[in-house]
């Protein structure tokens, strides 16, 4: 089976994060960057998959040289080759000009299945999946905990509202967005560090993927969320942060 | 403007709770921008569904039925509302941001060569055009977001971004619809809902609770929470990655996979506050943050806060108690 897997860039969860001077985006001059979240759930699903019924795990990614990094770890823990679609600092325009992109990138692949984590951590669309399968003209399933084999294709487990789940059959290929936490994450092994150093990454500039594209949808401008209720914040010696907030709680908000 | 159509999450004949929410964002949008609001309902045997949206003031309830939306399909779904709106045009096509709508109204905005912004907590008119207010990084930071190029325009609305009891009530009437589907148009096969376990912690009890979330690190630091919650007589709970990692059961985890609660004091320890957590316990009467980074969302609900380390605070805050 040939599994791709879209794994996007991110800063690191514990980043702090600070608009730029524009309002345009973060500053992004200083972060340290990691696997955007579920991206590396969809991994694991596609190893595990992978180990199960052989076969072959392409990761694709579009971002700046830096993304570069991310690739390697996903070829350190197992992928076996990936695709780089080399894009601008701030990446296309909108998730259908990017899925257009990796369907594009993708033309020559004819993958039997796609895995895109269901949300990215910085745009947060959770979108870019399920264009991209309407991109591939691919059925879909979104917030997937577990794949399983079934017939010529696959049952998956869908998570839905309020602790509900559904198994839903689909033929081969498709394309479904991964939710995280399902399963436990594999550790990059020495050897496996070592063997990414010779894996294929083919690098392809957007521009030869029909580029940035026009947008349907515009961001104009990134802030800080007005504060909505009047918190009374307490920083300073934790000893004394927290005897002020023991003392709110007992005669002003009257809660212990 | 030609109008905005509200498309309203139905299973069973029963309206999804965030659907009126919807409905009252498209009256709402339709009133600011001079148009005429329209609702949908898909499935099999809506009339009676279509019959209660016809209860509020709209120019038509569409209701679309046919045997092959009997059950929820992203393609039955997308085909079916691809044709209402190719036949009918509408400028903005609002929907409530569910599990639902997330599989599907990305891929109908795409078939329509459009993109959907998702997620929407707010918006507003400038110069006869919208702005629409959706977040970033987690909630960390807002971005005002416009459309480019022709309509038709999709957006899906936050939970709790709308309000359904500012909806107006009428008298519409309802055109049902028959659209030609095929079932070969429809590639997957669902099966039947089925929960997993059963939950023997009653969250939603309990006058205190502590939650933990991933600021904790480690398994074993969850021993220093607990003992906060043991002074203060608390339910122990948790975000989401927190039970996914075992660390504590799946019945203890709060939000919108998880359960919701509304203690009278929510203390949040080491959680970021994302949206997913915050519809759980954003009802609670007294909430209190605990977390190292200044800007976490979870101080914009909190009406106590201490910014600080969680390790140095939450000792601190066990001691203070004892006195
Ligand atoms: C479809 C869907 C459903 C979901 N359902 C749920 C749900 O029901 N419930 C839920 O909780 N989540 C849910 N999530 C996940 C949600 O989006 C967040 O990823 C999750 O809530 C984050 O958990 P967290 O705040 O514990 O972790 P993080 O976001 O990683 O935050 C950790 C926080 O700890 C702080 N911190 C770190 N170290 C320290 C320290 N030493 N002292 C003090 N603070 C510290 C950090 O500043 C940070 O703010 C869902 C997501 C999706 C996509
Ligand atoms: N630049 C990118 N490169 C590769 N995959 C991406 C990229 N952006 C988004 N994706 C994939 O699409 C998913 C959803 O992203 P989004 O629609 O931005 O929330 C992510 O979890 C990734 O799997």
């Amino acid at each position: 089976m040939k599994i791709v897997v879209a794994i996007k860039q991110a800063p690191s969860r514990d980043s702090q994060l600070k608009v730029n001077a524009s309002g345009s985006w973060i500053d992004d001059a200083d972060l340290a960057w990691e696997i955007n979240e579920p991206d590396a759930y969809a991994l694991e699903a596609g190893l595990q998959l992978k180990e199960k019924l052989t076969g072959e795990v392409v990761v694709l990614c579009a971002g700046p040289e830096r993304a570069g990094q991310t690739i390697r770890e996903a070829l350190a823990k197992g992928a076996d080759r990936a695709i780089h679609i080399e894009t601008e600092k701030y990446g296309p325009a909108d998730p259908l000009v990017l899925a257009r992109m990796m369907a594009r990138a993708l033309e020559a692949e004819k993958p039997d299945l796609v895995l895109t984590g269901l949300q990215s951590d910085d745009l947060g669309y959770g979108q870019t999946g399920v264009i991209l399968a309407e991109v591939m003209g691919l059925p879909h399933a979104t917030i997937i905990m577990n794949i399983e084999p079934s017939g010529g294709g696959i049952k998956v487990k869908r998570e839905l509202e309020d602790g509900w789940f559904q198994h839903v059959e689909m033929p081969l290929p498709a394309l479904l967005t991964i939710q995280s936490g399902a399963t436990k994450l594999r550790y990059a092994t020495l050897m496996g560090i070592k063997k990414a150093k010779t894996r294929e990454v083919r690098r392809v500039a957007a521009a030869e993927l029909g580029g940035a594209g026009e947008a349907s949808i515009r961001l104009e401008r990134i802030y800080t969320p007005e504060k909505t209720k009047q918190s009374q914040i307490f920083d300073g010696p934790a000893k004394e942060a927290a005897a002020k907030l023991v003392e709110k709680l007992r005669f002003e908000a009257r809660a212990i | 403007m030609s109008g905005v159509l509200a498309v309203l999450e139905q299973r069973d004949g029963v309206l999804h709770k965030s659907a009126l929410e919807a409905l009252a964002a498209a009256q709402q949008v339709g009133a600011e921008l001079g148009g005429k609001v329209f609702a949908a309902v898909l499935g099999s045997g809506v009339d009676a569904v279509a019959q209660t949206v016809a209860g509020y003031k709209l120019e038509k309830v569409h209701a679309i039925d046919h045997e092959l939306l009997k059950q929820y399909t992203p393609d039955g779904y997308t085909a079916a509302l691809k044709a209402l709106i190719e036949a009918h045009r509408p400028e903005y096509v609002l929907f409530p941001h569910t599990y639902q709508v997330r599989d599907f109204a990305p891929k109908l905005a795409t078939a329509l060569n459009r993109v959907l912004v998702s997620d929407l907590i707010a918006h507003r008119v400038e110069n006869g055009a919208l702005v629409l207010v959706r977040q970033l990084f987690q909630g960390k930071f807002n971005a005002d977001v416009r459309f480019a190029g022709e309509p038709p325009y999709f957006a899906s609305i936050q939970a709790g971004a709308f309000r359904a009891d500012k909806l107006e009530v009428g008298s519409a009437p309802v055109e049902k619809t028959v659209p030609e589907l095929k079932a070969d148009q429809v590639r997957t096969r669902p099966l039947e809902l089925f929960r997993e376990s059963q939950r023997a912690v009653d969250l939603g009890a309990a006058q205190i609770i502590v939650s933990v979330g991933r600021g904790i690190k480690e398994a074993e630091n969850i021993a220093v929470v607990r003992k906060l919650a043991e002074a203060l007589g608390a339910e122990l709970a948790a975000s989401r990655p927190i039970c996914d990692n075992g660390w504590l059961p799946m019945e203890r985890q709060v939000g919108s996979s998880g359960q919701t609660v509304a203690p009278k004091l929510y203390v949040a320890v080491g959680i970021s506050g994302a949206i997913q957590h915050l519809v759980g316990m954003k009802g609670s009467k007294t909430i209190v943050a605990i977390n190292k980074d200044p800007e976490a969302p979870i101080f914009e609900v909190a009406d106590y806060g201490i910014v600080g380390d969680l390790f140095e605070v939450v000792p601190a805050l066990v001691e203070a108690l004892k006195k």
